[in-house]
């Protein structure tokens, strides 16, 4: 049985605490980093991170892109959506088609 | 590009010719598959932008109602508020098989049996827009576990393409073409070396004839 956790500045995510699932609010990239390898050694299958702490720690984001479990998903934060999570998917359909074929227009 | 050093005999022909059948048959399969994974990932990963769009237009708005619930009370009450959570959403996490690429599947349930109980304070000291910003997180919490299904699904497939693709190629414009040169290099000197043996016996053959016979000094004789 896996739990699903969000992981970001506090601002961002309490909202996400009432719906059951579990949050870890993070100050910094360092702090944001062990978390993130704490959660994925445990019971964690699912983590929310928002796309502002994302963007600092993304090596240690794309050190679990292979595995099956976590999966690691960039939500926005409060201070509003850059694009991250929509890159990634274009940058996964890059990798497979070689060029991004269906989302490069818009 | 002269084969790196064959031996030119035939137990490495033959072991040549398996190797290539072996190839040409990998490289039809692998593009099969290849074929086969890229249909199923661009389908996935057109649902994949829907749901990311969806799910980010929803956080937003989400926390926006959260700003507004915010600003209609104190902190200290929000906090305490959604301190103690009532609700909790557990995974049961299982795979899919899909052309070699194991894929999550998750199936998710919660703590309480009604998945609408998710207000975890009492209404007396909150602000009704706090009800709603918590409501319109809860909307999208099915989108959001779909979508972290689904992404992992194409980041995977995604690496697995690559992968296939690299293999595919390396097959096609590497191993095939060399392994044939490689034949076609030890079938021309078994060729050459069976006609040099012929050859070879010819004059053998000759020359016995020569020295049982003595042709040529008959010939000389009769020329007088």
């Amino acid at each position: 049985m896996y739990k699903i956790a969000v992981l970001g500045d506090y601002d961002s995510i309490y909202g996400f605490a009432a719906l059951g699932l579990d949050t870890f609010p993070v100050s910094g990239p360092e702090e944001g980093e062990k978390r993130l390898s704490q959660l994925a050694e445990g019971e964690y299958a699912v983590i929310y991170i928002t796309e502002g702490l994302a963007a600092s720690i993304s090596r240690a984001i794309s050190h679990y892109k292979d595995s099956l479990l976590p999966s690691i998903v960039l939500i926005p934060g409060i201070s509003g959506n850059t694009g991250q999570g929509i890159d990634g998917v274009k940058k996964s359909v890059e990798q497979a088609v070689g060029s991004d074929i269906l989302f490069g227009g818009n | 590009m002269a084969a790196t050093q064959v031996n030119p005999t035939r137990m490495e022909l033959t072991r040549l010719k398996k190797k290539l059948t072996t190839a040409v048959k990998g490289h039809k399969l692998l593009k099969d598959k290849r074929d086969e994974l890229m249909r199923q990932f661009l389908d996935l990963v057109r649902e994949n932008m829907e749901l990311r769009r969806k799910v980010e237009a929803g956080i937003s708005s989400a926390n926006k109602n959260f700003v507004i619930a915010k600003a209609g009370m104190s902190e200290e009450i929000l906090h305490a508020a959604l301190m103690a959570p009532k609700q909790g959403v557990y995974l049961e996490a299982g795979k899919k098989n899909v052309m070699s690429v194991d894929i999550p599947v998750f199936q998710y349930k919660t703590r309480t049996a009604d998945e609408n109980d998710i207000y975890s304070y009492g209404f007396a000291f909150t602000s009704s827009d706090l009800d709603g910003a918590v409501k319109s997180l809860a909307d999208i919490l099915p989108d959001m576990l779909r979508l972290s299904e689904v992404e992992k699904a194409c980041q995977l497939m995604a690496s697995e393409i690559e992968k296939t693709r690299r293999r595919v190629n390396a097959l096609e414009h590497v191993i095939i073409p060399e392994t044939q040169e490689s034949i076609k290099y030890i079938t021309m000197k078994l060729d050459e070396n069976e006609r040099s043996t012929q050859i070879r016996l010819m004059k053998v053959k000759d020359m016995m004839l020569e020295e049982a016979h003595h042709y040529k000094e008959k010939q000389y004789a009769a020329e007088g």
